[in-house]
């Protein structure tokens, strides 16, 4: 595929001896949202983990940008400023304030101009409706307001692809909606690319051009959103789908 | 026990209190230096020089002061190197406080939480950028108590150094002690001198601990 941003092809995962991801293929292409869906402890995390090289696989190959990745870890810092990653428990550094926790991807790693940044990180936040709390400490912020400067901090390095690990689950009720449609409208930006991991169903099937559905460390399927909700193929996606009351 | 004993004296422990505090500050400063140094090489696990750190963390621990300070004052002569009393008490401590500070340094640096780790290379930094601005500053003001337990602990080691007549403060009460056998004036003044260094700073570690605390993580 022409526009194809990454393929995972026959990857494999243990911890110590115990076999956490079975032989994952899969491809994401230029502008496509993945929802990654699953039971508890199915491999979710690992598995988008391993795609930004925070956790090492044994076997099988990741391709990014038509590019063999060589799994080093000065390899993957470069590429973190291309696939940037939120997580479920925000992460801010505590130690700087909102606007020191966005600059230092863009202006120590990337060694963009201050200036710039500054200006492009005001815009961000006004999108997300925190430019009041520029100066302000993490700790003077709610989970959902830390959420949003997360996201904001891995957008500040643009990006070309997102991958987001569970960003709604700890946030209280309230918060989760502000949240998740700052990812929608990441989405409906034509040329970014994501993989979601998310407990959030009715988010998922608004989002997802496609679904892939772990099991136990494998994919058992690989389905367009809209088929996915309305008819998965394997009965263990059907069994799942009724559990989250779908 | 006299007053008139103890004013007499106290020149001359001003001399010894004033030594006690510059070789202690010295001591102390170059420890540090060295704590923060093997720390952050043990931290990021640099090949090979974390081996060699770690042997000499080991000798440093596992062996008392006063052995040190005896093989770098009477041994290192014999061997051509000839360092006088003091600069033997500095680096005697400071290869003594090295190990320490390091340990507490460390204690700092693995207290920060993976997942901040994890974020941090999540944009992207760099190992030196991780320790500059996520791992340093946060593991620092974790590794405070142990670091101020480490200066108290220092200070009052110097006062091992009367074995090799530096005339510190312990020194100072032993050598008049010796001379005019007035033990318990001698004796109360020392204890007084060391109090007066130790419970105000030990106050000012207590707080500074609690701000820099706060300053970093807000509770």
């Amino acid at each position: 595929m022409a526009n194809e941003v990454l393929k995972v092809e026959h990857l494999e995962k243990y911890y110590q001896k115990k076999h956490v991801l079975h032989d994952i293929n899969f491809s994401i292409s230029k502008g496509e949202v993945i929802t990654l869906l699953g039971p508890s402890g199915s491999g979710k995390s690992t598995l988008i983990r391993c795609l930004n090289g925070l956790e090492d696989f044994r076997n099988g190959e990741i391709t990014f940008e038509n590019k063999k990745v060589v799994p080093s870890e000065k390899n993957w810092q470069q590429l973190r400023q291309k696939i940037g990653m939120v997580f479920q428990s925000y992460d801010l550094f505590p130690n700087l304030t909102v606007l020191d926790n966005i600059m230092l991807g863009p202006t120590k790693v990337q060694k963009r101009n201050v200036d710039e940044v500054k200006k492009e990180v005001d815009e961000l936040l006004k999108k997300v409706d925190l430019l009041d709390y520029k100066d302000a400490y993490p700790r003077q912020l709610s989970g959902g307001q830390k959420q949003r400067i997360a996201i904001v901090r891995a957008l500040a390095l643009h990006p070309e692809f997102m991958l987001f690990d569970e960003v709604t689950a700890s946030l209280d009720p309230e918060m989760v909606r502000g949240v998740l449609n700052i990812i929608q409208d990441l989405a409906d930006q034509d040329d970014m690319t994501m993989i979601i991991v998310t407990h959030e169903m009715n988010f998922a099937q608004q989002i997802a051009d496609r679904v892939l559905f772990l099991k136990d460390g494998s994919i058992l399927e690989d389905t367009p959103g809209k088929k996915f909700f309305k008819d998965p193929t394997t009965d263990q996606a059907k069994e799942f789908l009724q559990s989250m009351d779908f | 026990m006299s007053w008139e004993i103890i004013k007499q004296s106290l020149p001359m422990f001003q001399q010894g209190f004033v030594l006690t505090l510059y070789l202690s500050l010295v001591g102390i400063i170059g420890s540090a230096i060295v704590g923060i140094i093997c720390s952050l090489v043990q931290y990021f696990k640099v090949p090979i020089l974390d081996k060699i750190l770690q042997v000499y963390i080991e000798i440093s621990k596992n062996t008392p002061l006063l052995v040190q300070l005896f093989f770098l004052y009477y041994a290192f002569p014999a061997m051509g190197i000839k360092l006088s009393a003091q600069l033997c008490g500095i680096i005697g401590l400071i290869f003594l406080g090295g190990s320490y500070m390091a340990a507490g340094f460390s204690g700092g640096f693995n207290g920060v939480s993976k997942k901040q780790v994890e974020s941090g290379k999540a944009i992207g930094l760099s190992n030196w950028q991780l320790a500059r601005y996520v791992v340093f500053p946060q593991g620092f003001a974790l590794s405070i108590p142990a670091l101020a337990a480490n200066i108290i602990f220092l200070i009052k080691e110097t006062s091992i150094f009367t074995v090799i007549a530096i005339p510190e403060l312990t020194n100072t009460a032993l050598d008049l002690i010796g001379l005019y056998y007035n033990s318990n004036e001698y004796l109360f003044v020392l204890v007084v001198a060391y109090a007066i260094i130790l419970i105000p700073l030990s106050i000012i570690l207590t707080l500074l601990e609690r701000r820099v605390r706060y300053g970093t993580f807000g509770n």
